[in-house]
C-alpha cells in the first residue's frame, strides 16, 4: 500500500533494503547525508555523491539524469547515524539546464521495497527558485526507522544545503560535487537525433514505410526537423516523443495540399517481405532520411538504441531471477519442515532449476536480437561512406575527395560485455560540437602491456592521427585545416603521414614560441570571426581570410605551455566550436594536475577517447557503461598515405 | 468483448500477434451554463504496468515513456483530450516479441489526472488494436461510465509462447497508477 506523503509527512519503514526513485523532468544530480544524532553531517564522509557514489549501506549515482535509483541498506547504516537525507540539486556545472526548480516540473520521489513495491511516494511541490532540496529523509525513531517528506528548498544551491546540514567544508564539496558530475558528463556520448514516433524499426522494416510525410501530406513530427542537431537531452523527456494522432493544437500548415516540397527524398531501399515468423533481411540504409547518408546515421543510431535496450532487458531479467531464487533458496532454509529430509535440497533445486529456464530464456531472446542486429551490421558496415567507415573498409581504397561535409564522423566502436564480436559505430556529428581529448594517461583498467606510459603515449597520438586524417580526408578540399602543436617533438613518429604527406598547414609548431604563435594565431581568429557574427557582418572578414573549419591538435600537454598559452587553450575550447575552430589534446589528466583546478572545465568540456579499449562512455537511454574502442588502420595498411595523397593533390589543385 | 473474456492473440493464419496498441481517447466535456463556450480541461493517461512473478518491475506512463528495454513506449502525453474524432489521444504500443522473457503481464489502465469522473467526460473510449494491420482487438466506452476517476483495462499475459489477453475492465479510484495497485493485484 503506497502512502502519498505531503510535505512534513511521516511514514514507518519496514524494510531494511529500499530503493529510492526519484523521476525528474530534466537530469538532476542525487546525493544523499547522513546525520548523526544532531541532524549533524560531520565531514565530508557522511556525504554520498556522484563524487565518492558509495557509503555503507548508501550508493547513488554517478551522473545527473532524469531518474534515479538510489540503493540503500539501512541494516548496514553505522550505529552513529540517525538520519539520512536524500538531497536533488539541478547541476550547475554546463550552464545549458534550468537553473532553478520553479522552471522544470516537480520532481517525483518514491520509496520502493527491492521488488519495487512502493511503500511511499512525494511529489516536490512548490519550489520556485530553490537549485537544490532535500527530498526526504529516512531516520531512526524509538529504533525504527521511518520516512519523512522534507522538500526543503534551498536558492543558494548545493553549497547552502550543505551549509545547512553542518559542514564546515560545505562550499569546496558543493565544488567538488559539480565538478564530479560534469565529469561523468564529459563521458556520455551525446543523445542522438530525435526519433521518429513510429520509430520502431523493427515493424517498419515489415510494415509500410513510414515516410517523412504524414497522411495529409504535412511533415510528421518528429521528422520535421532532421539535421537539427540534439543536445543533451534525456530521451525520456516528454518533449522527444510526440503524440501520434493528430491534435486540434498542432501547427497550422500552410503547404499546398496538392504540392510536395522541390526535391522529394529518394526512395527509401525497401526491405524484401519476409516469410512469416522468420525476421525481416536487414537493408543498409533502412531509416527515415533526406539523404543516403542521413539515412545510414539514423540506422546505426537505431541499432545502437537496439542494442543497449536488448541488453538492459537481458539484464534485468537475470537480475530478476537471480533475487527470485535468493528469495527461494532464503524460505527453503528458513521452512522448519525442510530441515530434515531431502525436502530443504529438493527445493534448492528447483530453485536453481527455476533461475537456469529463466536465464536460458533469457539468452536466447538476446541471442536472437544480437543475431538479427549482426546481420544488420554485416550489410550496413560494407554500405558506408568513408565518414563512417572503418579503416578496413574497401571503400578508402576508392576514395575520393568528397563535394559536401558529411553529418558525423565515426570517431570509434562501442560494445557490451554481452553482445560478442558485435560493434556499434560511434558516430559524432559534425561540425564537432566538442572538443576531444585523447588520454594518454594510464588508467588502471590498462594492463602490464602499456605499463610503458611512454608506449601508451604513442598510441594515443597515434589514435589522433588517424582521427584528424579522417576528419581531412572527408571535408571538401580546402575546407579543414590541421595545425598541430608538439612541443618536445615527442609526436614525430606517429606525425609522419601527415607531415610527408603535405596535408598540414605548416610543420608542427615546437617549442614555448611555437606555442605561442599557433595559439596566437587561432585565439585571434576566433575573436575575428565573433567579432563578424556578433556584428552581423560576416561578409566583411579580411581577404584572403581561410574559412576552413579549423583543428588544433596538440600533444604533449602542459609541455611548452605557460599561464598565458593555458589561458588561450581554454578560451579556444570554450569558444572555438562555434566558429570553427575545434581542440584534439592528446594529454595525461596528471601530468597536468599541477595547473589545479584551473584546468578541470577544461577537460569536462571534451569528449574522452582512449587509444586503448576501455569502458568509460555511456549510452543516452539506459545508461550501460560501452566499451570505446578507437578507429585505428589496420597494421602494415598503406590505406592512410594514399587517402592523404590524394588529399594533399585536392589542396595544391584549389588553392 | 465483455469483462473477463479472454482472447487469444494467435493469428488464425497461426503467426501470432507481435505489437499491440492500447489507445486512449476523449473529448472535454462542456459545461453548460453563461460561459458556455469555456470546456473545463480534463486530462486522462494510460499507463501500463510490467510484471514479473505478479511483482511489479517496470512502468510506462507519462513520466517514464519507454520501458528500460524498449519494447513498451507510450507515445506522449496529451493533456486535454482531442477533438473526439475517433483517434487515439494517447498510446502505448507494446512489442510483444521484444519483451523481457521474466516479464510474464502487462496491465492497462486508466485515470483521470485531472480528477473529473468518467461521467463528465465524453466521447471517451479505450482500445486495443493489432498494430500490424490496425485491426481492433477490443474496445471499451468509457464515458458515463460511472463515478470512477479510473479502470483496469486489460492484461495481456504470457500462454504457452504466445500471448493472450484478458479483458478486465474493473473500475476503480486513483490519480496515476501508483494508486490502482490495490486493485491491479487481485485480478493478476
Amino acid at each position: 500500500m503506497t502512502a502519498e506523503l505531503v510535505r512534513g509527512q511521516n511514514h514507518p519503514l519496514s524494510q531494511a533494503r529500499l530503493e529510492i526513485r526519484v523521476s525528474a523532468g530534466t537530469p538532476v544530480v542525487a546525493s544523499a547525508t547522513l546525520g548523526d544524532e544532531n541532524g549533524k553531517a560531520r565531514s565530508t564522509e557522511w556525504v554520498a555523491h556522484p563524487g565518492a557514489p558509495t557509503l555503507p549501506g548508501l550508493e547513488v549515482s554517478r551522473q545527473a539524469a532524469a531518474d534515479h535509483r538510489l540503493a540503500v541498506d539501512l541494516d548496514a547504516v553505522p550505529e552513529t547515524v540517525h538520519r539520512v537525507s536524500v538531497l536533488l540539486a539541478l547541476p550547475t556545472a554546463d550552464g545549458a539546464g534550468p537553473a532553478r526548480f520553479g522552471a522544470v516540473a516537480a520532481p517525483f520521489v518514491a520509496v520502493t521495497g527491492l521488488d519495487g513495491t512502493e511503500v511511499a511516494t512525494y511529489t516536490i511541490t512548490g519550489l520556485d527558485a530553490e537549485s537544490a532540496v532535500v527530498a526526504l529523509e529516512l531516520y531512526r525513531r524509538q529504533g525504527a526507522w521511518k520516512v519523512r517528506a522534507v522538500g526543503q528548498g534551498y536558492a543558494g544551491g548545493l553549497a547552502e544545503l550543505l551549509t545547512d546540514q553542518g559542514l564546515p567544508e560545505a562550499h569546496h564539496l558543493a565544488g567538488h560535487i559539480d565538478e564530479a558530475v560534469a565529469r561523468s558528463l564529459a563521458r556520455s556520448v551525446p543523445a542522438p537525433p530525435q526519433r521518429t514516433a513510429d520509430g520502431d524499426r523493427t515493424r517498419q522494416a515489415a510494415g509500410p514505410h513510414a515516410s517523412p510525410y504524414g497522411p495529409q501530406g504535412t511533415p510528421a513530427p518528429g521528422a520535421a526537423q532532421p539535421t537539427v542537431p540534439q543536445g543533451l537531452t534525456p530521451p525520456d523527456s516528454p518533449a522527444l516523443t510526440q503524440p501520434s494522432a493528430p491534435s486540434a493544437s498542432g501547427p497550422i500548415d500552410y503547404s499546398h495540399p496538392g504540392r510536395r516540397p522541390a526535391a522529394p527524398p529518394p526512395p527509401v531501399p525497401t526491405a524484401p517481405p519476409a516469410a512469416p515468423g522468420q525476421p525481416t533481411q536487414p537493408v543498409a540504409g533502412d531509416a527515415t532520411g533526406w539523404s543516403m547518408d542521413e539515412r545510414l546515421y539514423n540506422q546505426i543510431w537505431g541499432m545502437f538504441e537496439d542494442l543497449a535496450r536488448t541488453t538492459a532487458a537481458y539484464r534485468s531479467a537475470v537480475d530478476f531471477a537471480d533475487s527470485r531464487m535468493e528469495k527461494e533458496l532464503d524460505q527453503a532454509l528458513s521452512d522448519p519442515r525442510h530441515r530434515i529430509g531431502g525436502q530443504g535440497d529438493a527445493a534448492r533445486e528447483a530453485a536453481q532449476a527455476k533461475h537456469a529456464h529463466l536465464v536460458d530464456q533469457a539468452r536466447a531472446a538476446l541471442d536472437r536480437d544480437l543475431a538479427q542486429l549482426a546481420a544488420e551490421a554485416d550489410v550496413v558496415e560494407p554500405a558506408l561512406p568513408p565518414a563512417y567507415a572503418r579503416w578496413d573498409n574497401p571503400v578508402w581504397h576508392g576514395y575520393r575527395v568528397p563535394m559536401e561535409i558529411p553529418m558525423a564522423v565515426r570517431v570509434g566502436d562501442l560494445h557490451l560485455p554481452e553482445s560478442g564480436l558485435l560493434r556499434i559505430p560511434m558516430l559524432v556529428r559534425l561540425p564537432l560540437e566538442r572538443g576531444l581529448w585523447i588520454d594518454s594517461g594510464r588508467s588502471e583498467l590498462f594492463d602490464d602491456s602499456f605499463a610503458d606510459a611512454t608506449g601508451l603515449g604513442n598510441l594515443a597520438m597515434e589514435t589522433a592521427v588517424a582521427l584528424a586524417a579522417r576528419l581531412l580526408a572527408i571535408h571538401p578540399a580546402g575546407e579543414f585545416t590541421v595545425h598541430i602543436v608538439d612541443p618536445a617533438g615527442s609526436g614525430a613518429p606517429a606525425l609522419a603521414p601527415l607531415v610527408r604527406t603535405g596535408v598540414l598547414a605548416a610543420p608542427p609548431a615546437q617549442g614555448a614560441a611555437g606555442v605561442a604563435d599557433v595559439l596566437g594565431r587561432l585565439t585571434e581568429r576566433v575573436d575575428l570571426v565573433q567579432m563578424a557574427v556578433r556584428g552581423g557582418a560576416p561578409d566583411s572578414l579580411p581577404p584572403g581570410f581561410d574559412t576552413a573549419q579549423q583543428l588544433l591538435i596538440v600533444n604533449d600537454f602542459p609541455h611548452g605551455f605557460d599561464d598565458r598559452a593555458v589561458n588561450q587553450l581554454r578560451y579556444l575550447a570554450d569558444e572555438g566550436p562555434a566558429v570553427g575552430v575545434h581542440l584534439m589534446m592528446v594529454a595525461d589528466r596528471e601530468e597536468a594536475s599541477a595547473y589545479g583546478p584551473l584546468l578541470d572545465p577544461l577537460w569536462r568540456s571534451l569528449l574522452r577517447l582512449t587509444p586503448v579499449p576501455d569502458d568509460h562512455l555511456a549510452d543516452p537511454w539506459v545508461g550501460h557503461a560501452w566499451t570505446y574502442e578507437p578507429a585505428l588502420v589496420p597494421p602494415g595498411s598503406q590505406v592512410l598515405q594514399q587517402v592523404l595523397t590524394l588529399v594533399a593533390a585536392a589542396r595544391t589543385k584549389y588553392t | 468483448m465483455t469483462k473477463g473474456q479472454a482472447i487469444s492473440l494467435q493469428k488464425n493464419d497461426g503467426g501470432s500477434l507481435t505489437a499491440v496498441r492500447m489507445g486512449l481517447g476523449w473529448q472535454a466535456a462542456p459545461r453548460r451554463g453563461l460561459f458556455g463556450s469555456r470546456t473545463r480541461e480534463i486530462d486522462l493517461d494510460a499507463s501500463a504496468v510490467l510484471f514479473a512473478d505478479k511483482q511489479p518491475v517496470d512502468v510506462v506512463f507519462f513520466r517514464h515513456l519507454v520501458s528500460d528495454d524498449g519494447s513498451v513506449r507510450h507515445t506522449g502525453d496529451n493533456l486535454v483530450g482531442g477533438v473526439g474524432q475517433g483517434g487515439d489521444d494517447e498510446a502505448i504500443l507494446v512489442d510483444l516479441a521484444r519483451v523481457p522473457v521474466h516479464i510474464d503481464q502487462i496491465v492497462f489502465t486508466v485515470n483521470s489526472f485531472t480528477g473529473q469522473t468518467f461521467q463528465e467526460v465524453q466521447n471517451a473510449f479505450c482500445r486495443l488494436v493489432d498494430e500490424t494491420n490496425g485491426q481492433e482487438l477490443a474496445r471499451y466506452t468509457l464515458a458515463g461510465g460511472g463515478a470512477y476517476t479510473a479502470q483496469i483495462m486489460a492484461k495481456v499475459h504470457r500462454s504457452g509462447a504466445g500471448w493472450t489477453m484478458t479483458a478486465i475492465g474493473t473500475p476503480a479510484n486513483g490519480r496515476t497508477f501508483q494508486d490502482l495497485m490495490p486493485t491491479i493485484l487481485p485480478v493478476l
